[in-house]
């Protein structure tokens, strides 16, 4: 089947060029940090989890979000997902790659990187989020590929494959939990330090990766002959507006328990984050910026007239993924170090070579995703 | 341990070379492996390694200077200058910070400009060994000290999120440029890049039946009292038993080993 992705427009080609030239100028880049050291990013003995880690927190989100679509049409046979599925489950391929590369970019010794697997530790949280994250990608390539092998072919999908989906339904959402259990078990992290970090995680995921699809749906639409449909990105609409409302409410929940209970270490995250702190705040613009998106982008989704409208449905999606990816991408990350445990602020803001590895590594997900919607849509055209 | 790999293959090489048919590096390794291997008859035991810092005794900046500077110099901490990439296993702090939340407006002059010396804790429930992936960070059940391999650290740097106390250091860059040549201590290892490092209670120097390189070298003052906090008759446990003493962050329950004395016997 994957040759498919071998025959494509001149666009397609273009397009393909492009993402490997970001690729080869952030692999350069990677070379040099790999000889230099992670010295030759923003981090710093205070701020020691930046870009990278940022990146990967919000992606196990996106990647994640594959339930959204897989359940609804698996568990309660909501047909109009039945097309779009795959472009779920390849996006949380896509996804679950980019996580497995900003974890390698982020390490100090990556030739080390077996360590994990030669010294298992089961008191880790890390090594479970390796468990669920590897077994998670190889159930969405595993479902992806088969259904469409079936779809290419036209014949049923195997039987195995229901119970391969049922499981992957249910691992969805560990991989996000555990992801979060990376943070909100650490003593002495204030910011971190939350019952709810889990569920945060979890609403911001399924509002974040969804409009991504939206996004990506209307792109198929303009671009290729395949049309996820009016119904289904409607659908997709209103799951983007239960969840981010969620969202909103539980990061409401957190500024609540922080100020209403006038801790100290409990405040001083959201005042470096929202205000700054002694002078120090490069952040605030930022994280304003991310608070007038989600509020913006709920006013537009609860309203079912401005939903109903694909192009104002488009922008409140980007707007949602805006917000969300300079939340969790970003400020979560850097607010739980900022200040440090001697209460000392330590600014932290990405280098260039950071700000390229980034991009590269997002460009490899998007090729992956490119290669892997061009089957999904070339099977689709074929059939149809 | 008291040599690493390229020490080995330096010694082993220059045995060679000049022809020694390698019995004198091989002697010089059984000598370095020997104190790894078998426990030397004059090592330092204990279950339970603790230290007691008591604050006031420590009167001038040269006394946290040599404490200082012998650690660091004991164990080939880089010198960079730059306090983002900075590497430090001991070092001093204002009470304000070493103590956050237990600082008041009213507290006595003294102490509150008093700076005090801080280090690794080693934790009875440490929160950097929880969250390893690889056991880099362990504990050794055999004495309490929180050990860091730095040939097994892949760098993720977890446990510096995990510690609340700031006790780790990240190479980020290669350290050797950073040690002067003089200052270098050529019995222990120096780190590479992308390694997490930390005070370590001189394993090393226990097991050659010395005191940590900190107390030794403020010996004179009796600022830093170091032994085992499980044996009733020891020094420490005296000292905790007769005096008021504090702990960093005792709230979060990780159950630092070093304790504080910061005076105030006058009220006493």
């Amino acid at each position: 089947m994957l040759e498919r992705a071998l025959t494509g427009s001149g666009r397609y080609w273009r397009w393909i060029l492009f993402l490997l030239a970001i690729i080869g100028v952030g692999f350069l880049v990677y070379l040099r940090q790999f000889k230099v050291g992670l010295g030759i990013t923003g981090m710093s003995r205070d701020v020691s989890w930046g870009l990278y880690i940022g990146q990967f927190t919000f992606l196990v989100g996106v990647a994640a979000s594959a339930v959204m679509l897989v359940l609804p049409y698996y568990l309660h046979n909501h047909k109009v997902f039945g097309k779009i599925t795959i472009l779920g489950e390849f996006l949380a391929v896509a996804s679950v790659v980019m996580c497995m590369l900003f974890i390698f970019v982020d390490m100090g010794q990556p030739m080390r990187v077996m360590n994990v697997i030669l010294h298992p530790t089961p008191n880790s949280v890390m090594f479970w989020d390796a468990v669920v994250l590897s077994g998670y990608l190889l159930l969405n390539i595993v479902v992806g590929w088969t259904i469409l092998g079936a779809e290419s072919k036209g014949v049923a999908p195997q039987k195995w494959v229901k119970p391969v989906i049922i499981l992957s339904i249910i691992w969805a959402p560990s991989i996000h939990t555990v992801t979060a259990f990376l943070y909100s078990g650490l003593p002495g992290r204030h910011f971190w330090l939350s019952a709810v970090m889990a569920a945060r995680f979890l609403a911001s995921a399924f509002s974040a990766g969804p409009a991504l699809l939206i996004i990506l749906c209307l792109i198929l639409r303009k671009t290729t002959k395949f049309d996820a449909g009016r119904e289904a990105i409607q659908s997709l609409g209103k799951i983007v507006t239960y969840f981010m409302i969620t969202n909103v409410f539980l990061l409401g929940l957190e500024v609540f328990t922080a100020f209403y209970s006038n801790i100290p270490g409990h405040m001083h995250p959201f005042q470096y984050l929202f205000a700054g702190i002694e002078g120090h705040g490069k952040l605030v613009p930022l994280m304003w910026a991310s608070g007038l998106f989600a509020v913006v982008s709920v006013i537009m989704l609860v309203i079912p007239s401005v939903r109903a409208k694909e192009g104002a449905l488009a922008f409140a999606s980007a707007l949602v993924f805006l917000s969300l990816w300079i939340d969790k991408g970003f400020g979560l990350i850097v607010g739980g170090f900022v200040p440090n445990p001697f209460e000392k602020v330590t600014e932290y803001w990405p280098t260039w070579p950071e700000v390229i590895i980034t991009l590269a590594v997002w460009a490899v997900g998007f090729l992956v995703l490119t290669v892997l919607y061009k089957v999904a849509v070339s099977v689709k055209e074929e059939v149809a | 341990m008291s040599m690493d790999r390229r020490q080995f293959i330096k010694i082993a090489g220059i045995s060679t070379v000049l022809g020694f048919g390698g019995t004198l590096g091989l002697s010089k390794l059984k000598d370095s492996w020997a104190s790894e291997m078998l426990q030397s008859p004059e090592a330092l035991n204990a279950k339970h390694w603790a230290m007691v810092i008591d604050v006031k005794k420590l009167t001038s900046e040269e006394h946290y200077d040599k404490a200082i500077s012998a650690c660091h110099r004991a164990h080939n901490v880089p010198n960079i200058g730059n306090p983002k990439e900075e590497v430090k296993w001991l070092w001093k702090e204002t009470y304000e910070h070493a103590f956050p939340g237990m600082e008041q407006e009213y507290m006595p002059e003294g102490i509150k400009h008093k700076p005090f010396l801080l280090l690794c804790n080693h934790c009875e429930n440490p929160p950097c060994v929880r969250v390893c992936p690889t056991k880099a960070t362990f504990k050794r059940e055999s004495d309490g000290i929180v050990m860091q391999d730095m040939h097994r650290c892949i760098g993720c740097r977890f446990c510096m999120a995990a510690c609340p106390f700031g006790a780790r250091s990240f190479n980020w860059r290669d350290p050797r440029p950073f040690i002067k040549e003089q200052d270098e201590n050529k019995e222990f290892p120096t780190r590479t890049k992308g390694v997490v490092e930390k005070c370590t209670f001189c394993y090393e120097r226990l097991a050659k039946g010395e005191m940590p390189a900190c107390v030794e070298a403020v010996k004179d003052t009796k600022a830093l009292v170091f032994g085992d906090l499980s044996d009733p008759n020891s020094e420490v446990r005296k000292i905790l038993s007769t005096h008021y003493s504090i702990r960093r962050k005792p709230e979060l329950g990780t159950q630092p080993s070093v304790y504080y004395l910061i005076g105030g016997e006058e009220n006493a």
